[in-house]
C-alpha cells in the first residue's frame, strides 16, 4: 500500500469509528437525544440543511460581508504594507502603533462602530477588515523587506527611478508573502464575520442562524450541523487560496525548496 | 546607543500620534471621538482610582476584569496542556496520527463562534460555556504546532536516548518536549491572542460579567468613553500579554540560542 493510501485509509476508518463508537455509546446508554443526538441524525440535519432556504439565505449574507471586507483589506493593507516596507524608518517608528492596535480583538468594536455607523451591515464589514488588515499588512511589509537588494541595485544601475524599481522588482518579489497573508485573512474574516453575527441584532449570516435554532425541538443537532457546514467552508476558502498560491507562486515555492535543499 | 535613539524616536511617534489623535477629536468636536485626556481619565476613574490596599483598582475593576482574566488566563491554560498532551502522542505515535489527523484538521476548520450559541445551550450564562468556547478555539494552534515539533526530532538525539535506555517519561522531558518547545510557543503565542479575542465573543454573548459585558453596559447607556476606555484597555492588555509572553518564552527557551544551526 503506498503511503498516501494508506492515509486515507486509516483517515476514513478513524472518522468511521468515532462515528460508530459516539453512535453506540449513545444508543446503549439511552442519553438525552435531545442534549446529545445521535450521529446519524446531525448527519441527517447536515445534510437537509442544503434544501433550507433560510441556511442558504445566511451562507449567502455571511459570504458576501466576507467578500466586501476581503476587498477592503486587500485594497488598505497591501498599499501600506509596501509603503512601511519601502521605507522601514517609517516602520520602525510606526510599530508601537501597530503593536498596541493589532491585538484588540475587532469584534469589541462592534458596539462603537454601530453606534458611530448606525448599520449592522456595514458595522459588521468595518469589525472583519479591522481584524484582517493585519497578516496582510505584516506579511507585506515583510515581503518588501526580503527583496533581493542586487536585483534593486542592478535596476538602479540602469537608471531606473524608485517607482520602477518597486514595481518591476520588490512587488513581484513580495507578492508570494502577500498571498500568504491575503489567505490567513481570508479564514480569520470569515470567523470574525460568524462572530459578529452572534451579536448584531440586524444581521442575518450564519453566526445569526446559529444562534436562532435555540428554541427548536432539535436544536443541538441543527448547531452542530451549522457548526459542519461552517468548518466544511472555511476548509474549502483554505484550499482554494493555498491552490491559487501553488498556481501562481510555483516558481517561489521551487526556489524555496531548493534554497532548503542546499543549506 | 542604537536603540536609545530608537527608543526615543518611538516614544515621539507615539507621543505624535497621540497628539495628533488629540487635535482631530478636538476640531471635529464629535461626540463619538473623545480627547485621549478623556479616555485616560475614564480608565483612571473607571478601574484604577480604587485605594491603595486593593492594589489601586476600583471595584468595578475587581468585578469585570478579573473574572475575564481569570477565564481567559484559565481557558488557555487548560487548553494549552491538553494541546500538548494530545499533539505529542499524535506526533510520535504513527498509527494514531494516521487515523485522527483527518478529524483533527476538520476540528481546527469549525469557525469556534458558531459552537458558541451551542455551549450556551449547554450550559447556561456563565463561566463554562466561556472557558469552553475559550478552550475550544485555542487548543488547535497549540495541537498542531505539538504534532509538528514532535513528529520532527532530530536522529542523533533519538538514538542517543537509545543507547543510554531512557525510559519513555524520560524521552518525553529530555527529548520530546525540548525539541518541540519552540513550535509549541509559537502555538501559545497564537492562542493568546485567540483567547483574547473568545473571551470577548464569548461574554458578548452570555455573562453576567467581564469586560465584554462592561462594553455591552456602555452601549446601552451611550457611554461612548467607556466603550473608548475599554478599547484602549484592550489594546494595553494584548500589549502586555504579548510582552510577558515574550519574557516567558525568552525564559524557558534560553538554551536553545546558540544550539541552531546558522541559518
Amino acid at each position: 500500500m503506498t503511503p498516501v493510501l494508506r492515509r486515507v485509509f486509516l483517515g476514513a476508518a478513524g472518522i468511521a469509528a468515532m462515528f460508530g463508537a459516539t453512535e453506540l455509546a449513545l444508543r446503549v446508554s439511552g442519553a438525552d437525544a435531545t442534549l446529545f443526538p445521535l450521529p446519524s441524525t446531525v448527519l441527517a440535519q447536515t445534510a437537509s440543511l442544503l434544501s433550507d432556504s433560510a441556511f442558504m439565505a445566511a451562507v449567502g449574507s455571511t459570504m458576501g460581508a466576507w467578500a466586501e471586507a476581503m476587498a477592503f483589506t486587500v485594497a488598505i493593507a497591501i498599499p501600506a504594507g509596501a509603503l512601511l516596507g519601502l521605507l522601514p524608518w517609517a516602520e520602525s517608528a510606526l510599530r508601537p502603533v501597530i503593536e498596541f492596535l493589532r491585538p484588540i480583538p475587532s469584534v469589541v468594536l462592534f458596539p462603537l462602530i454601530l453606534l458611530i455607523v448606525q448599520s449592522d451591515a456595514r458595522s459588521e464589514v468595518v469589525v472583519i477588515v479591522f481584524a484582517s488588515v493585519w497578516p496582510v499588512l505584516i506579511n507585506t511589509i515583510y515581503g518588501f523587506r526580503e527583496v533581493d537588494p542586487v536585483a534593486k541595485e542592478t535596476l538602479r544601475g540602469f537608471g531606473f527611478g524608485p517607482l520602477a524599481v518597486a514595481w518591476h522588482v520588490s512587488l513581484p518579489s513580495a507578492a508570494p508573502f502577500i498571498a500568504t497573508g491575503v489567505r490567513v485573512a481570508a479564514s480569520l474574516a470569515f470567523v470574525v464575520a460568524i462572530g459578529v453575527e452572534l451579536i448584531g441584532v440586524g444581521l442575518n449570516g450564519l453566526g445569526t442562524f446559529a444562534g436562532q435554532e435555540q428554541g427548536a425541538a432539535d436544536a443541538v443537532a441543527i448547531m452542530i450541523a451549522v457548526a459542519i457546514w461552517s468548518g466544511i467552508i472555511g476548509l474549502v476558502l483554505n484550499t482554494v487560496f493555498v491552490a491559487a498560491e501553488r498556481r501562481f507562486f510555483r516558481w517561489h515555492h521551487e526556489q524555496s525548496s531548493m534554497a532548503r535543499a542546499t543549506t | 546607543m542604537r536603540h536609545l535613539l530608537l527608543f526615543i524616536a518611538r516614544l515621539l511617534v507615539v507621543a505624535a500620534v497621540v497628539g495628533g489623535w488629540g487635535l482631530a477629536t478636538k476640531v471635529a468636536a464629535s461626540p463619538y471621538f473623545p480627547p485621549p485626556s478623556s479616555i485616560a481619565a475614564t480608565m483612571y476613574r473607571q478601574w484604577f482610582s480604587g485605594p491603595a490596599s486593593h492594589l489601586w483598582l476600583t471595584g468595578d475593576a475587581t468585578a469585570n476584569l478579573v473574572p475575564s482574566l481569570g477565564r481567559m488566563l484559565g481557558g488557555w491554560a487548560a487548553a494549552s496542556l491538553t494541546g500538548v498532551a494530545i499533539g505529542v502522542a499524535i506526533g510520535r505515535l504513527r498509527l494514531f496520527a494516521d487515523l485522527v489527523e483527518p478529524i483533527v484538521h476538520f476540528g481546527r476548520a469549525v469557525p469556534v463562534p458558531t459552537l458558541v450559541p451551542l455551549f450556551l445551550f449547554l450550559w447556561g450564562i456563565g463561566t463554562p460555556m466561556e472557558v469552553a468556547a475559550i478552550a475550544f478555539a485555542v487548543i488547535w494552534p497549540v495541537l498542531l504546532n505539538t504534532i509538528d515539533g514532535a513528529r520532527h526530532l532530530d536522529p542523533v538525539h533519538v538514538e542517543t536516548a537509545r543507547v543510554f535506555r531512557l525510559g519513555p517519561g524520560q524521552r518525553l522531558v529530555w527529548i520530546i518536549l525540548p525539541a518541540a518547545a519552540p513550535k509549541i510557543f509559537a502555538g501559545l503565542r497564537l492562542a493568546l491572542s485567540l483567547a483574547l479575542v473568545m473571551m470577548i465573543i464569548s461574554e458578548f454573548v452570555g455573562s453576567t460579567d467581564g469586560i465584554g459585558r462592561e462594553m455591552l453596559q456602555a452601549q446601552t447607556n451611550f457611554d461612548v468613553a467607556v466603550m473608548w476606555a475599554v478599547i484602549t484597555l484592550l489594546g494595553l492588555l494584548g500589549l502586555l500579554l504579548n510582552a510577558a509572553f515574550s519574557v516567558l518564552e525568552h525564559r524557558v527557551l534560553a538554551w536553545q540560542r546558540g544550539m541552531r544551526p546558522a541559518a
